[in-house]
This record gives C-alpha cells, structure tokens and sequence, in this order.
C-alpha cells in the first residue's frame, strides 16, 4: 500500500495539479458571484461545459485532424481559449439576464434563484444534446454520447520529476491556470471595477449610495466567472481530449467543493481549495482505487464544512454572514 | 411599466382570492371538512380508471405513472417539504433517503427474505437513522453550507452503491419481492375482487393498481401526521427556525433537536416511499437515484409552494404528469421543464399555492434563507409594491 504510494506519488501530484487548477478557475465563477450575490450560481456548471463546446468549435471549423506544431498549434490554442471565453461568458450574462436579474429586482427569497438556476441548468444541457451537438457539430443521433477531440498536440514529454514525466499540456494547463489567476488578482485589487466588485460584496446598498452601479457591477461579475469558466473548459478539452453534454455537473459539484474549502467568496481560497481538492482526490484514488475519488472529495468537504465551517482561508470578499 | 402593474394587480387580486377562500375553509365545521377528505380520497382511489387516463396520459399507462412518478414524486414532495418547507432547511440530496429505502427493500428483501410489512418498518427506522446520522454532524452548518453537504451526501450513497460489490455494484439488485398478496378475498361470501372489478390485494407484475392504493394509503397516513405535526409545538418551532434561527434560539426553542427532528421525519418519509417502490419494480440500480431526482422533488416544493402541503402535492404532480403528458414532444420535455422552471420563478416566485404565513415572510425577506444580496429596491421594484397595496 504504501509502496504503491510511493511509486505513484509523483504522477498523481502532476495529475491532481492539473485537475485542481481546472478546479480552481471553474471554482473562482461560484466563488465571485456568491461574493456578490450570496447566490449558488448552480448553472455556473453548465457555463463549464459550453466552454469546453466553445474551444471544440474552433478545431471544428478549421477542420483539423492531426497534431499540429509551432506557430499554428499556438494559434489555434489561443484561439480555443477564447472562443471557450466567449462562449462562457456569453452564456453566463445570458443567465444573470434572463433568470436571475428578474428575481433580483423583485427581491425573491435565494430559493427562488436556486430553483430557477437549477432550470436553466437542466435547459441548457438538454439545449446541447438535442440541439447544438447534431445541428451545430453535425452529429445527428449522437447528442448523449462523449465527443472526441482529434489530437492537437503531441503530448511529448517536457521534463521529468524523479523518473516521472510532466507532459506538455499538463504543463499549458497549469501555467495558463496560474497566470489567468494572476490577472484575476489584479482585476479584483487594482482596478476600478474590482473596487465595485469589492464594494458590492461588502455592503450592496453603501455601495450603491456610493455611486456603484450595482447592475453594472452583477454582469461583470458574471462576465468575469464566466470567461474563467471558459479558460477552464478550454484548457480541459486541450488536455482530456473528450466533453459530453453532461459533463458540467460533477465539474460544477468539485468546483463548488472547492471554493467552500478555500473560504467562498475568497479568491485565492479558490486557487488553494482547486489545488487542494485536486491534489487529495488523486493521493486518496491511490489508497482506494480511483473509483471512490469523488466520495473522498465529497467527504472531505464534509469534514472541513465541520471543523473550519469558513474554509481555509475564510471568507474574505464579503463580510462576515449572519 | 404599465403592463408590469396589472401584471401585479392580477396576482394580488389572485392572491386575495386565495386568501378568502382559505378563510372560509377555516371556518367550516369539522363534519363537512371531513365530507370534503373523504371525496378526495375516494377521488384519489377512482384516478386509476381509463376514461380519466385516456386525457391525462395518452402516451402510456396511466395507471403506472399513477405510481411512478406522480405518486412517488407527490409522497417524497411531502417528506422534503418538512425540512425545506416547514423548517427552512434546504437539502439537496433527498434522493439518499429515498434510495436507503429502497436499497433496504431490496437487499433485506432478497438476502433474508423477509415479509414487505417488517420491512417498511425496518426500513423507515434505517432512514430515520441515517438522516441522524447526517443531521448530527452538518445541522449546525446553515443554508448553502447545508444544501452543498446534503448534495454531496446524496452523491457519496450513490457511487457508494455503485462501487461496492456486496450490494450488486453498478447493476444493482434483482428479485426484489413484491408485498404479500391475498389471492382470494370474500367478506360475507361476496367476492370483492369481482365485485370491485380490481384485485386490490393481489401484488403482481402487470396490474400496477394495487401498488397505487397501498401509496395512497401511505400518503393519506404520512399527511395526516405532517398535518398533526405542522399544528403542534413542534411545527411552530419550526416555523420559528425557519424564520429566524437565532431569535428561535434565543427564546429557548431547542433548534438543533428541532432541526434534526425535521431531517428524521422527511428521511423516515423518503425511505418508506423508497421500501414502497422498490416492492414494485423488482430490480433497482444506483442509477435510479440521480442527483435529478433530488433536484425534481425539490422543483416540486418550491414550485407548488414551500410550506403549504396542497401546494406542494400540486406542484409534485404538475413536475410528474407535465413530462409523461407531452411524451408527444418526445426529447424535448426536458428542455421545456427547465424553462418552465426558469419562467416560474420569474413569474410566481412564491409558488403556485403558496402558504399566507410564508407570502408574508417571502416579502420580508426572511424564510430560511433570506433574499438575495446586492438587492437594492430600485424604482421598477417600487412600482411594484405600490400596484400591490
């Protein structure tokens, strides 16, 4: 047992990196809109997964079908990730739109919101595997069934840990993961929309008296989980190579365990508690074998909600709840 | 802006109408109350017959969907609706409950060949059991902490049943026995079988009629103690937690026993409708109980009318038979459930049939979990509360 976890040490700490920083960017959209709106954002799953289709339609449409190399791989990489954005981000102000904002002018109770986002989760799923997969993909029937990426990049090996080899795009997707976290950072800290983001979470009616646009302040925070969202699927797809209709949902559950673990509505309670969650479940798989990876991280959950019920690093966007 | 007005004035007119009719409901005598039970019961028991299902299903047999899903979904609404709507805990991972229950049935049914009646009971008392077992720890926890545990509890008994072998593993239980059945009954030398034209005891596999009317029975008795439990001390302590936790606190009402009380209550009622279903369909898998079933059920409470037990089992059945009704429009179902869902919310966020006590709370903002944040009335908001007085 403990010999199986040494040899494998290295290659789940790579492996459980890459999944925590997926984790991580997915986790930062629930993370600023409960900051924001006290709101389990529940479709934020189904953002993630129109993401990964988002960064699918690009190889798509150039009709690639073998690895590329150079300059083009670059291209159509960068390419993936913001087509993943955009489509994440358009599909998240289209649901702060159209079923959240009603309720929120109204002031309805947040059971309301979680139902109706509970709604349009179900509608968006159901939107891709009877309509945009076989219309748009061109995969008529095949809806429901898990849709292959060609190999874009060779998946050479890049440098090696103690005999184990780190690939490249594990690599791209830790690197791209930690650097969208940076620029996060200085959005949140530095500008004058962070400033509002900050203002809001904080007391949403000084804010206003303030002279913040509160509205204003909602959609980019949307926006702005949603492009993560959509980084997130991008770099996914990039690395795993397959993403079906229903892949948003136990995305979306490890993301949100994730953002409770670091400390909701704490930023960089995300990174760590993505990481954290990444790194655990894959030491857990080897003890127990990878079925059981996501009771682990369900159970963990359990146990942080109930000694450090704020998470890691407490909530810090917000104030302290009632 | 004009149009949004008589939008309002419409429904608090309606909501006025309900009020009134709620009043005078009060204040009918207990006999003709009783008359109007009884009609609905016997109501309930006529529903099986083809004239009715010829409209409501056309699609397929409406006396199965009588028992799956709308009977299921009505019975597992009432059970959510004691922790969600009566003690404003929101649970999203109910469908455990309900798969303890049937995973009872099925493993006690099949390893020790026990009777259907001994199981319900042990069964009842597992889930009990384990909605403690899970309220102990994550009780204290409150509204999203609560709802993403839950939800994650949900999720850890499915793949649990699926990773482990001993309990048939992804494929599940098969020969899951059926209740009893009594093969002749003659009261008086008068065959009530032929005269009622139903076996009505007779528990096979191809008449699904009988399992339908042992689920009214368990729904006539689990309505009952709700209804019991609702008007006594108990409920009103809930209401309380529900309200304000720490005001309820504060004035001396245990909340945590209360709290967990809830959480044993609906998962007694979960598992005993999870032992009644499994009794019928013979085999079971873990896939039978999808976080979608949580979500459904829960959709149904809030829909219908958290806290009010006739909105809650129309909004169960509204959830059940909209599906099985427009099997004409075949995959899209789901699609428009999920919009329906997103446009009831925007229009009738209180429910189809809400309860007065929580309309009042939902306007305050209180009701276990408060309102949104970053809600400051604007002036549109406004216009709205001046069309309602």
């Amino acid at each position: 047992m403990l010999n199986d976890f040494i040899n494998q040490f290295w290659p789940a700490t790579i492996d459980g990196l890459a999944f925590g920083s997926i984790y991580a960017l997915i986790a930062l959209g629930y993370t600023m809109v409960y900051g924001v709106l006290r709101l389990i954002n529940f479709a934020h799953s189904e953002v993630f997964m129109i993401g990964t289709f988002g960064a699918m339609f690009v190889p798509f449409v150039l009709g690639i079908n073998s690895a590329l190399t150079g300059i083009a791989l670059v291209g159509v990489i960068i390419a993936m990730i913001l087509a993943g954005m955009l489509a994440s981000a358009g599909t998240a102000i289209a649901l702060e739109q159209i079923a959240y904002r009603p309720l929120r002018k109204r002031g309805a109770s947040r059971l309301a919101a979680l139902i109706s986002a509970i709604g349009a989760s179900i509608f968006l799923q159901e939107l891709f595997a009877l309509l945009v997969i076989p219309e748009v993909f061109n995969r008529p029937q095949q809806g429901r069934i898990q849709m292959g990426l060609p190999r874009l990049m060779e998946r050479t090996e890049l440098f090696s840990i103690f005999g184990h080899s780190v690939r490249v795009d594990q690599v791209l997707v830790i690197v791209a993961a930690i650097g969208m976290m940076i620029a996060l950072d200085a959005l949140v800290n530095r500008t004058k929309i962070g400033r509002g983001i900050r203002a809001t979470a904080q007391n949403p009616e000084a804010a206003v008296l303030m002279g913040v646009d509160i509205n204003k302040i909602v959609r980019m925070t949307f926006l702005i989980g949603g492009g993560m969202a959509g980084v997130a699927g991008a770099l996914y797809l990039i690395s795993y190579e397959n993403t079906n209709y229903y892949i948003g949902f136990l995305f979306g559950i490890k993301a949100f365990t994730a953002a409770v673990l670091g400390g909701i509505g704490n930023l960089r309670g995300a990174l760590v508690g993505g990481v954290m969650l990444g790194l655990v479940e894959n030491y857990g798989a080897i003890f127990f074998g990878s079925d059981w990876k996501h009771v682990i991280s369900f159970t963990i959950l359990v146990l942080v909600l109930m000694f450090r019920p704020t998470g890691i690093l407490g909530e810090s966007l917000q104030q302290a709840r009632a | 802006m004009n149009q949004k007005n008589s939008l309002a004035g419409i429904r608090h007119r309606l909501g006025q109408y309900g009020d009134n009719m709620h009043d005078r409901w009060l204040n009918t005598p207990g006999w003709q109350r009783w008359i109007l039970y009884v009609a609905l019961i016997i109501g309930a028991l006529l529903l099986p017959s083809e004239s009715i299902g010829g409209f409501m299903s056309p699609y397929t047999d409406w006396a199965s969907i009588l028992f799956f899903p709308i009977g299921t979904y009505v019975v597992l609404a009432i059970g959510l609706n004691v922790v969600v709507g009566q003690a404003g805990l929101l649970d999203l991972g109910f469908v455990a409950f309900y798969a303890v229950g049937g995973y009872a049935m099925a493993l006690i049914g099949t390893k020790l060949g026990w009777n259907f009646w001994l199981i319900l009971v042990v069964g009842i008392g597992i889930c009990a059991l384990s909605g403690i077992t899970l309220g102990g720890p994550t009780l204290r926890l409150r509204g999203d902490y609560l709802a993403i545990v839950t939800l994650g509890f949900g999720e850890i008994i499915r793949i649990t049943a699926r990773n482990t072998d001993a309990i048939g593993g992804p494929n599940g239980i098969r020969g899951i026995p059926h209740p009893p059945s009594i093969d002749e009954l003659n009261i008086f030398g008068v065959d009530v079988y032929e005269l009622l034209g139903v076996k009505i005891f007779k528990y096979g596999v191809l008449d699904p009629r009988p399992y339908y009317y042992l689920l009214v029975a368990l729904a006539v008795i689990v309505i009952i103690l709700v209804k019991r439990w609702e008007k006594s001390r108990v409920g009103r302590a809930w209401a309380a937690i529900r309200e304000d936790e720490d005001a309820a606190e504060v004035m001396g009402v245990p909340t945590f026993r209360f709290k967990m009380l809830a959480f044993a209550i609906g998962a007694s009622i979960g598992g005993a409708m999870g032992v009644l279903w499994a009794s019928k369909v013979i085999s079971l898998n873990p896939n039978d109980f999808q976080f979608l079933l949580s979500a459904t059920i829960l959709a149904a409470v809030v829909m219908g009318g958290a806290g009010n037990l006739p909105g809650v089992m129309l909004g169960a059945f509204v959830v059940a038979w909209l599906p099985e009704r427009f099997r004409g429009l075949q995959e899209y179902r789901m699609l428009i459930f999920g919009a329906v869902l997103v446009a009831l919310m925007i229009f009738r966020p209180e429910g189809l049939l809400p309860s007065r006590q929580r309309k009042a709370e939902l306007k305050e903002g209180t009701g276990g979990m408060g309102t949104l944040g970053a809600e400051v009335p604007g002036p549109e908001s406004r216009g709205e509360e001046v069309a309602s007085k």
